[in-house]
């Protein structure tokens, strides 16, 4: 840092660079975004087509039954959403505290979400 | 009190207001309604809530007026369930929630972080805009008869059971939440992204970080209260919804929807508080705040735990044995960083040189109130006790002892700490330190005896109580006018002061901080040049060579 | 003391320095404000997550104690119109990526249709959305506007899903009840999630005017940008609301 007190020029960094883009030193290519398109196409061919099939279930424990139809049906909307944040959005190419923003913000939904259910979920426990 | 004071005013006989400040660069109506200057805003915002403030006090007045007799005086049960509900409404929607963030806040942090302005002006003036169209809406409803449910708006009675205007006072409040995200965003842009040079995050003064805690909490959490008051607004309208046991839905899915935000908005509503608090301590003890890391991360903490939380409201409405005792747990977690900024104050007092003007006055009564309120919190944290005293006046004195005891004396402090630089005039200090200790005094007066009339018994929203719960209320009623005197006073006097206050200069505190380099009251673009932090936060050595070199340059 | 000194100078007091016409005052780069705008833009998408949240929470829990009448009722939602919408969306999200491309790579004529595909698609989804809800009123099952439960009292009664369905026996009265709530989260999701759509829709409109004028063109790229993350995060909400309304179980003997 400077010594206190004395003033110095800053860098003129705002002068040199408009030539190239401005923000995004990295332009995604289209060809990505159209192997992303193709992915989310064949997600949702996917998920239709699993959900007019029985997948079962998964006996936990005793009254704890898993069904497979909507774990795998969430399994495939949260790639989808993945591939549209990481490609369309640019999380990818963004930087930490974009990728922070985001990562705060899943888990501030998980939180609303589990804990309310996390309540609703123990009543059948009984009391003590 | 001690006659030592820090106070270092330029000699009256030639000193003049800057002609050129925000509030003179422009004039006319439209300069100030359509303006980007976060410090107008905040002007705009201090009228407004003041306003706000005063109507939400007349209510209380009633309350108070109304409890003084065992039966119904005043008015009717309907009628003052209407009359705790707006009170209710108006201090915590629009006095509480945007009280520091918005006008202290709003008028500070460029300043503090060394910008022209806040990121986006524009949502900041919309901010304002969306404020006053919710206080309208808020005003429309009382005069059409109020509301009636308590602030807290429980199903199904105020989706089904009631004729009152729930549905204009949910949208009143939908309108102000958004208010108040976009003041929380425009915030976490600005302290990220407008930083001048050498400002790091552990250079900023502490105010910052607490507006900063308080932020992330108006942008996660209001939003949910958002879709919670849609969706009565909805079930109200069309007679089926989520939250009616009759129609198959769960009155505790309201509860954990619109608790989820209401926890943190206490925290929305007291963090910046102690964000002014710290400021306020570090300059009348003549030191740099004690733990500056430890004070900054346990803002952030309280931040991240705030939202844990928020079934320790519902203990006693159902939810199951699991979760409240989680619940329970993580209030326990909470309770410590609001603890250990309480300790730092203390040790920052330790050896310093106090002195007591006005804003000390009421940062110490800040720091004894708080501490009551948060140690009663805990009390009420723990299942056990909470079930004897929850929805009685115990809670009532906690949430009054946090919110007025605490933020409402931490807001007054940053007024008039910060007075002389909004408007380049000192408020007379004798006058005010009178004020504060009449607050002090009044305040005690009323809610103290609360926290006993609620280990009695005595429920909370009720209109009629038994008889041998008097005493306790008219000593609590008595107290309540003293504390209105104390709140009448500081209008009347900071009013005063606008003409004839003593002329303050740049830093009549001899505070750090970069707002205190600058004029009083500031340019419209705060800085000549954008300045170069070169010092750490409370750093009064560097404050004390910048004024021995500015002696030394005159002449 | 009474004139006002900054603790140090930043630039030298003459350095007005350039920038182009479409920085704000306030910031000190163009680079600073892209940043601050689009960190702004993703905040608000996380106060929108927590706004669909609370949706989505009061959904998983009437689901789980309703998942008979939720199941039947969402045998009423045509699959076809529900996955041709998600296409939809998914292909304006993809224009919309290739838009703010255009932009970046300042090609004028690629942007303006990109913008109008993106435009055109996101009508084509409310057009789709809005056939599915006149179906709904046809059918009386809009909840709180003359409801009617007979498809799931008697099924038998409603042969145009009965024959896709079969196997969908007729539920309890009680149960029957509950098909409406199901309905009032599908209105109120969907009704949310078109409020945003039209909002966006409406937003493409006047970007197309300004793209038309090169307003987009010149390196500032700013307002394409950010706008597409709204957009994005728009149809990220539909790939979860199309599995939790549409897809809960469509086998026979569920």
């Amino acid at each position: 840092m400077s010594e206190p007190n004395q003033p110095h020029a800053r860098s003129d960094h705002a002068q040199s660079d408009h030539e190239q883009a401005d923000h995004e030193h990295n332009i995604v290519s289209p060809v990505i975004y159209l192997v992303i398109l193709l992915s989310l196409l064949v997600g949702t061919a996917l998920t239709v087509w699993a959900s007019f099939i029985d997948l079962g279930e998964w006996h936990i424990a005793q009254g704890i039954t898993l069904f497979w139809n909507p774990v795998v049906a969430l399994a495939i909307a949260c790639t989808k959403m993945v591939l549209v944040v990481l490609f369309f959005m640019h999380v990818k190419y963004s930087t930490k505290l974009t990728k922070l923003t985001v990562g705060s913000g899943l888990f501030m939904f998980l939180v609303l979400v589990g804990m309310t259910l996390a309540d609703y979920m123990t009543r059948a426990w009984g009391r003590w | 009190m001690s006659a030592a004071t820090i106070v270092s005013l330029p000699d009256q006989s030639t000193a003049r207001i800057p002609r050129m400040n925000f509030l003179t660069k422009e004039n006319g109506l439209l300069s100030w309604l359509l303006t980007g200057d976060h410090k107008r805003i905040a002007t705009l915002y201090l009228i407004s809530i003041t306003f706000f403030f005063f109507i939400g006090g007349a209510l209380a007045g009633l309350i108070r007026l109304e409890l003084l007799t065992p039966q119904t005086t005043l008015m009717a049960a309907d009628t003052y369930n209407k009359v705790f509900t707006m009170h209710g409404v108006i201090m915590v929607f629009f006095f509480l929630v945007p009280s520091v963030p918005a006008t202290l806040g709003n008028f500070l942090i460029p300043m503090m972080v060394g910008a022209r302005d806040l990121a986006l002006p524009k949502v900041n003036l919309l901010s304002w805009y969306l404020y006053v169209i919710a206080g309208i809406m808020a005003i429309y409803t009382m005069a059409a008869g109020g509301v009636d449910t308590g602030w807290t708006f429980t199903t199904p009675l105020s989706t089904h059971y009631l004729n009152t205007h729930v549905i204009s006072t949910g949208l009143a409040i939908f309108v102000a939440g958004f208010s108040s995200i976009f003041t929380g965003l425009n915030f976490i842009v600005t302290i990220h992204k407008m930083r001048c040079p050498g400002m790091t995050w552990f250079r900023l003064p502490l105010f910052v970080w607490a507006n900063y805690a308080a932020s992330i909490l108006m942008v996660l959490g209001t939003p949910v209260l958002a879709i919670t008051l849609v969706l009565v607004v909805l079930e109200r309208t069309m007679h089926i919804g989520v939250f009616d046991p009759a129609f198959g839905g769960d009155p505790i899915l309201f509860q954990h929807l619109f608790w989820f935000y209401s926890h943190p908005a206490v925290y929305i509503m007291i963090l910046p508080g102690m964000g002014v608090i710290s400021e306020v301590i570090s300059t009348f003890s003549r030191k740099r705040v004690f733990g500056y890391t430890a004070v900054a991360f346990s803002s952030v903490a309280i931040a991240v735990f705030g939202f844990f939380v928020w079934a320790h409201h519902m203990f006693i409405m159902g939810i199951s044995n699991y979760a409240a005792l989680i619940f329970s747990l993580l209030t326990m977690l909470v309770a410590v960083p609001s603890a250990i900024k309480i300790f730092n104050w203390a040790f920052t007092l330790y050896k310093g040189s106090i002195t007591f003007e006005t804003p000390m006055l009421y940062a110490f009564g800040f720091m004894g109130l708080f501490t009551i309120g948060g140690l009663t919190g805990v009390f009420l944290g723990t299942t056990g006790t909470d079930i004897h005293l929850t929805e009685t006046y115990f809670i009532v004195a906690h949430f009054h002892f946090v919110m007025v005891g605490g933020m409402l004396m931490a807001f007054l402090s940053g007024i008039h700490f910060w007075w002389p630089k909004w408007t380049g005039r000192m408020y007379p200090e004798k006058i005010s330190q009178l004020a504060a200790v009449v607050t002090f005094i009044g305040f005690n007066f009323t809610f103290f005896p609360q926290f006993i009339l609620g280990m009695l018994g005595m429920p909370r929203r009720y209109a009629a109580y038994p008889p041998e719960f008097q005493a306790l209320n008219v000593f609590s009623t008595a107290g309540a006018t003293i504390l209105g005197i104390g709140y009448l006073l500081p209008i009347i006097y900071l009013t005063w002061s606008l003409k004839y206050g003593a002329v303050a200069g740049d830093n009549p505190w001899q505070a750090t901080g970069l707002e205190w380099q600058t004029q009083s009251p500031p340019l419209t673009e705060n800085f000549p040049e954008i300045p170069i932090m070169d010092h750490e936060a409370y750093d009064y050595e560097w404050l004390e060579k910048m004024q021995e070199k500015e002696v030394a340059s005159v002449g | 003391m009474s004139d006002s000194t900054a603790i140090a100078s930043g630039a030298p007091a003459d350095a007005h320095h350039e920038h182009p016409p479409y920085q704000r005052h306030h910031f000190e780069t163009v680079d600073q404000q892209f940043d601050a705008t689009n960190f702004a833009m993703w905040l608000f998408l996380l106060t929108e997550v927590m706004f669909f949240g609370g949706l989505f929470t009061a959904y998983l829990i009437m689901r789980n104690w309703y998942y008979p009448a939720f199941v039947e009722a969402s045998h009423q939602l045509n699959i076809g119109w529900g996955t041709a919408n998600t296409a939809v969306l998914i292909m304006s999200s993809f224009t919309m990526a290739m838009g703010v491309w255009s932009a970046e790579m300042r090609k004028k004529g690629m942007l303006v249709l990109f913008l109008s595909l993106t435009f055109v698609l996101g009508l084509a989804f409310l057009g789709i959305k809005s056939i599915e809800y006149h179906e709904k009123w046809e059918k009386h099952h809009i909840p709180g506007l003359h409801y009617s439960e007979q498809s799931f009292l008697n099924p038998a009664s409603d042969p145009e899903v009965h024959k896709n369905y079969p196997g969908d026996k007729p539920l309890a009265p009680d149960m029957a009840a509950h098909t409406e709530l199901y309905f009032f989260l599908y209105f109120a999701m969907t009704g949310m999630h078109a409020l945003h759509m039209i909002i966006g829709i409406t937003i493409l409109g006047y970007m197309i005017y300004r793209a038309r004028a090169g307003a987009y063109t010149t390196g500032h790229v700013t307002f394409v940008e950010n706008f597409g993350l709204y957009w994005h995060f728009v149809d990220i909400i539909w790939i979860f609301l199309f599995p939790l309304l549409y897809l809960i179980s469509r086998f026979p003997n569920s």
